[in-house]
């Protein structure tokens, strides 16, 4: 190919020029074009994330749609009469180690009774239908526990239109045991409208700044994307412009080749986001499952993308271009520049620090909305700041190094004479970094708010098994001999509790019947609900009301008083003499229970159906089969009984949502990062193959040039790391502020944050370094 | 000039053959070298003339012949071993592109010494000494951008004798110089070696600086042919 | 060289004595080969005789070493036009070198071999060369470099008349066509092949073909 400058003298000239940039990217010889590729194939990464962010919305909203089409669940609407038409359903649902499970008991009332999405008719009884997950699960050893849960013969698959996601475990299990009002609610459709909670202003402003904390890395990487390659492509420019190309000329030759990589970059975004999207459906985060079909970009979005990345590839290039076009000849003879300047790099976090001010304390949970844009540009503007001032901060402290060993030598040396590609790989990194200290900051600020005590003694039981109104006295005794008998099950206690009414007490129009708790244990049961004096098998005790959530009750009966014990099906009982009067105390569930305490000698359970179960459980959380067997002894008692592990705490649910996206995003940025460090690593090498080889005829070792790759990485991630820390707490703090929390610096959080970006250059050390290993081969030598 | 007395050769490639790819660079090239001799490699380019040089150097492994020095064979050798012995007793100056770039020239020429574990300080008072020697001690403190081709080039034979190597490998030291920088890189580095006992693998195709060394070595199509002198 | 217009370019800054013109004519340009009285004083008689020269002084005593001379206005003019003047380039068209390649070529010799020997004594004579060059003065290096870039050329010449012999015999070939070449090569000794330098074998007219 001809490298021939043919220019003709009239308008279009600048066409010629981008011509020529793009053609100079074929003509540069292999290494060129590996060097597009390379940058096509990072600015690719970052589309492809751009894009998956931006399908977030329809993404969640499929699922969304879908999980309200199969909603059975209408809480507080009135129950239809049985007809043709209606269904019992009966929510089943478990977990297996770890795995959350939807399951769901179907027992028909008529011949035209709903189906859920998914299914084509209803199970008969007996029939499984299982989610492919679970399909799978169960056929496999480490569903062995499961199996004896769900023993029934698998009768076939819910499609995906029932399945929040590819990944999710889920069943339908036909029936007809259920007891409308017990074990059933009843329905006559699936399916309701979805209505979404707005986001309170404190949890907006926790999306907001999540987004642009995870967006803006990926800008940022692309931005250093777009300059892969770029020292040597400085020195063909600086060459061109040697040999008489003028400075506007220049700019265009490199905006031609900027916008070469960036259009094939866009093009290896869509690649990598369509193969990207058929990945995400293997993977399953925190019981959530993505279908590749839900992940669509949206149309403005993408559109925008299209727009923005070439865009921003023509303005780095155009902003890397002083030096070449000023003093082309230094760069051509690759000696040093000038220093940089530290005003305006300063001025940027200044200025964002400044449009965040007049937002102090004005943020709380209830109040008013605010400017949201000021926002988001006051924090772009800091961790652009990250960005901005880096590549400063590593070369005022690079200058200062000197001394150590051979490897240190020549990556501080290295560094000295070209830290702004270093520089601008790890930038990415540091902002995100920032960002991530920052929201830490906001997130364990503001978390008392929404993280409650759940109030469960996790010192007296580990695991409680509750059924509401569904036991009779008799099974009681074999279900607390199986728990026993289950390894890892230390004690096991609870009471059975009933209604306990005056005789003749009537309904009230929804079916209510105005009651008290009978709550029946031994005296070793009692006392973990009540503190009592004395106590022996044949004591009642009446606990004192309290709080106004007593004030609907009606009154305890008083001794030798004849009451009703039971809802559907009532047993006579009359209340002994002997009652006393107790005071309560909260259960390891957390509960402060009322009513009447009766130990087994007093009222014989055995008698009685209908009763609601409490039974706690002090297991050995060190044996990991034992919650399972728990559950599957458990389930021999029918659909209905929950089992619970407990928590001192919980987290609101929408909190739980926000962290866990979060999560995701930062890995997959860093991930990303990672990525771009690497490429950008090997390109180094690659650039400095002939030095390399010479070096080793030299018979340099392997692990001194190893080590000297790892400084070369190292130095400037922790200058990044230290930028990070001191911006992303200034920002923490401010944000803090602004919704009125005291400051709270998270050390574990930043010990998180470094520890992630050390792994991150322990990694993309380890992966460079086959590479020079096969650089360090004599084919180095040879002179082209 | 330093004649050849010892029985051994220091150094001996023997029926070397070297094929990369289907191009055979090396065919059957046999050359031994005495301690303290200067030899010149020449031939046309793409003669195999480098070929042998790095296998000769241990830095590439013939296919076939053996690679002995002082009577070890360096094809019997691990990487670690022959690495450690370029490092110890050769010494290399390549035609160009063979200066660290971002070191000054004094760490350069510091830097075999400071492979081989000699104090930093040390190095550079040494590596400063050998910088004099070669007449280039003015632009000790730059960077190898900044300085003249004839100056790095100094540095580089700075930089292959300050380890007191037994063999210096030298590829086409002169081919970017001008006639004047070539003869004083060549006196240079002649001078130096013979001072310091070192023998010089010299590769080139230029006939004035083969003329520095004491004898010379074709290379035709890969394979040696040591020319013989006619009857006078 | 023209001895006499370098006598006279010497007279031009002093008058000398012969015997001191002889003395900077050896130690100059003499390239070891000194100057015999008997040319100095034929040469010194001719000048005279046209005039370029005059006797400046004569010291007490007999004979012409005694004689002190001194250029005039004519020699300083003639020194003036011999150094403005080009040297005709030589043009080495008939070589002896091209004479023996092609005869060796007819007679069916090993043309390379020539070739061979003469390059490698062209390369004894420039190592020489540059040993005496390191020895020397400035004007020593500057000689020797004269005759190493000349030998140079003969070197290229000789490389790269080496590289066409097929064709040039090919050439010859066809000219003679009507006669091929029937006289044998000549028998050839192998040369040792233990690697030597080859200063120490008896040197032969051979070569060896390492095959
Ligand atoms: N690493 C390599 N890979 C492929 N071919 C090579 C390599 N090194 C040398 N060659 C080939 O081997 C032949 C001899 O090369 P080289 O030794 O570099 O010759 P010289 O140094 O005499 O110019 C050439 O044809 C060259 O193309
Ligand atoms: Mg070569």
């Amino acid at each position: 190919m001809s490298g021939r400058i043919d220019r003709q003298q009239t308008g279009t000239g600048w066409i010629a020029d981008l011509a020529l940039g793009a053609r100079l990217v074929f003509t540069g010889g292999r290494n060129g074009l590996v060097r597009t590729l390379m940058a096509a194939i990072g600015v690719g990464l970052g589309v492809a994330l751009l894009l998956g962010g931006t399908s977030i919305s329809t993404m969640l909203g499929a699922r969304d749609d879908r999980t309200a089409a199969r909603d059975d669940q209408f809480i507080g609407a009135p129950e239809p009469p049985p007809g043709d038409r209606t269904l019992l359903v009966a929510n089943v649902d478990t977990e297996y180690h770890e795995r959350g499970i939807r399951g769901r008991m179907l027992q028909p009332e008529g011949t035209r009774a709903p189906v859920p999405p998914g299914l084509t008719a209803l199970p008969r009884p007996g029939e499984l239908f299982v989610s492919p997950a679970l399909g799978r699960l169960l056929a496999t050893g480490e569903g062995a526990l499961l199996g004896h849960r769900l023993a029934q013969p698998v009768a076939g698959t819910i499609g995906a239109e029932g399945l929040s996601g590819p990944g999710e475990y889920a069943f339908y299990l036909g029936t007809d045991q259920l007891e409308p009002g017990v074990t059933g609610v009843r329905i006559d459709h699936f399916g309701s409208d979805s209505t979404r909670e707005g986001l309170d202003p404190v949890l907006l402003l926790l999306v907001l700044i999540i987004f642009v904390v995870l967006l803006l890395p990926i800008a940022v990487f692309i931005a250093a994307a777009a300059r892969f390659g770029g020292e040597n492509r400085d020195r063909r420019l600086a060459a061109l412009r040697l040999v008489g190309a003028d400075g506007v000329m220049t700019r265009r030759i490199a905006a031609g080749e900027a916008l070469l990589g960036a259009v094939l970059g866009l093009a290896f975004g869509a690649l990598f986001f369509l193969i990207g999207r058929q990945l995400v459906e293997g993977i399953t985060l925190w019981d959530i499952s993505v279908y590749a079909r839900d992940i669509r970009p949206s149309p403005a979005l993408a559109a925008l993308i299209a727009l923005v990345v070439p865009g921003t590839a023509i303005v780095v290039a155009q902003l890397a271009l002083r030096r070449v076009v000023i003093e082309p000849l230094g760069v051509v003879r690759r000696s040093t520049g000038r220093r940089r300047r530290l005003w305006w790099r300063l001025a940027l976090p200044i200025g964002g620090l400044v449009l965040l001010l007049p937002l102090l304390g004005g943020i709380d949970q209830t109040g008013r909305t605010f400017n949201e844009a000021q926002v988001i540009t006051g924090v772009v503007l800091l961790l652009v700041g990250v960005a901005a001032l880096l590549p400063w901060l590593v070369e005022a402290v690079v200058r200062r190094l000197h001394g150590g060993s051979v490897s240190w030598q020549l990556a501080i040396r290295r560094l000295q004479l070209d830290s702004e590609t270093s520089a601008r790989l790890v930038s990415g990194v540091a902002v995100a970094v920032a960002g991530g200290i920052a929201l830490q900051m906001l997130f364990s600020g503001i978390q008392h708010n929404y993280v409650l005590s759940s109030g469960q003694d996790v010192d007296r039981a580990q695991v409680a098994v509750i059924g509401n109104r569904i036991v009779d006295g008799v099974d009681v005794g074999p279900l607390n001999e199986r728990l026993r008998a289950v390894p890892g099950v230390r004690h096991v206690f609870g009471t059975l509790d009933t209604d306990l009414a005056a005789v003749g007490t009537p309904r009230e129009a929804d079916g209510y019947r105005p009651s008290n708790a009978l709550r029946i244990g031994d005296c070793a049961v009692l006392r973990e609900l009540a503190t009592l004096d004395t106590c022996t098998d044949g004591d009642v005790f009446a606990l004192a009301g309290n709080g106004e959530e007593n004030a609907n009750l009606p009154p305890l009966p008083t001794a030798g008083q004849r009451v009703e014990l039971g809802d559907r099906t009532v047993t006579g009982w009359t209340v002994p003499a002997g009652i006393r009067t107790a005071t309560a105390r909260p259960d390891p569930i957390g509960r402060e229970v009322t009513g009447i305490l009766a130990t087994p000698g007093a009222v014989e359970p055995g008698r009685l159906a209908g009763l609601s179960a409490f039974i706690y459980l002090a297991v050995d959380r060190s044996q990991p089969e034992t919650l399972e067997l728990i559950r599957n002894a458990v389930t021999t008692l029918g659909p209905g009984m929950q089992v619970q592990t407990l928590d001192a705490t919980y987290r609101v649910n929408r909190f739980t949502q926000i962290r866990r996206g979060l999560f995701i995003g930062v890995l997959a940025t860093l991930l990303l990062l990672g990525a771009s460090l690497l490429v950008g690593t090997l390109e180094q090498l690659r650039e400095r193959r002939r030095m390399l080889a010479v070096l080793v005829a030299f018979g340099t070792r392997r692990s001194t040039l190893s080590w000297s790759v790892l400084w070369q990485t190292a130095v400037p991630i922790l200058l990044g790391l230290v930028l990070a820390i001191v911006i992303g707490t200034a920002l923490g703090t401010t944000l803090l502020a602004m919704v009125g929390e005291p400051l709270h610096l998270d050390w574990p959080g930043l010990a998180g944050m470094s520890g992630i970006a050390a792994a991150v250059v322990l990694l993309v050390t380890a992966f460079s370094l086959p590479a020079l290993w096969r650089l360090l081969r004599p084919n180095g030598l040879r002179t082209e | 000039m330093t004649e050849p007395t010892e029985k051994q050769p220091l150094l001996a490639g023997i029926e070397l053959h070297k094929t990369y790819g289907s191009t055979p660079a090396l065919d059957g090239a046999t050359l031994r070298i005495w301690a303290g001799e200067i030899v010149a490699v020449m031939g046309a380019s793409g003669s195999g003339k480098s070929t042998l040089l790095h296998c000769l150097a241990g830095i590439v492994r013939p296919d076939a012949g053996e690679v002995r020095y002082r009577d070890r064979e360096l094809s019997a050798m691990s990487d670690a071993e022959r690495s450690a012995l370029r490092r110890g007793e050769f010494g290399f100056v390549f035609q160009f592109g063979q200066l660290v770039p971002e070191l000054t020239c004094l760490e350069n020429v510091a830097l075999p010494l400071r492979l081989d574990r000699v104090r930093r300080r040390e190095a550079e008072r040494r590596a400063a000494e050998w910088l004099t020697r070669l007449e280039v001690d003015d632009v000790a403190g730059q960077r190898p951008g900044e300085i003249s081709g004839g100056q790095g080039q100094r540095v580089a034979v700075a930089r292959a004798l300050v380890t007191a190597p037994r063999v210096v490998f030298a590829d086409e030291p002169t081919g970017a110089l001008d006639s004047l920088n070539g003869e004083q890189v060549m006196r240079l580095l002649t001078e130096a070696a013979r001072q310091a006992g070192a023998a010089v693998v010299l590769v080139t195709h230029e006939p004035r600086v083969a003329a520095y060394a004491d004898r010379e070595i074709v290379v035709r199509d890969g394979r040696t042919r040591e020319t013989v002198l006619a009857p006078r | 060289m023209s001895i006499g217009q370098t006598f006279l370019g010497l007279l031009e800054a002093t008058p000398r004595h012969g015997y001191e013109l002889k003395r900077l004519y050896d130690e100059r340009f003499g390239q070891g080969r000194p100057l015999h009285y008997g040319q100095v004083y034929s040469t010194l008689a001719r000048l005279l005789k046209s005039g370029l020269v005059e006797v400046d002084g004569v010291e007490p005593g007999a004979g012409p070493e005694r004689k002190r001379y001194a250029i005039t206005t004519a020699g300083v003019t003639d020194v003036q036009r011999w150094l403005a003047q080009p040297e005709k380039p030589d043009i080495y068209l008939q070589n002896t070198l091209y004479a023996k390649v092609v005869l060796g070529l007819l007679t069916g010799r090993n043309a390379a071999d020539i070739l061979d020997i003469q390059r490698a004594e062209h390369l004894r004579l420039m190592r020489e060369l540059t040993r005496r060059k390191a020895d020397g003065d400035l004007a020593d290096q500057l000689i020797c470099d004269f005759a190493l870039f000349h030998l140079e050329a003969d070197l290229r010449w000789l490389e790269l008349t080496t590289a066409r012999l097929d064709h040039l015999a090919a050439t010859l070939h066809d000219e003679a066509a009507p006669t091929p070449p029937t006289s044998p090569a000549p028998p050839t000794s192998p040369a040792p092949t233990d690697g030597r330098p080859p200063q120490h074998v008896p040197t032969q007219f051979s070569s060896q073909e390492t095959t």
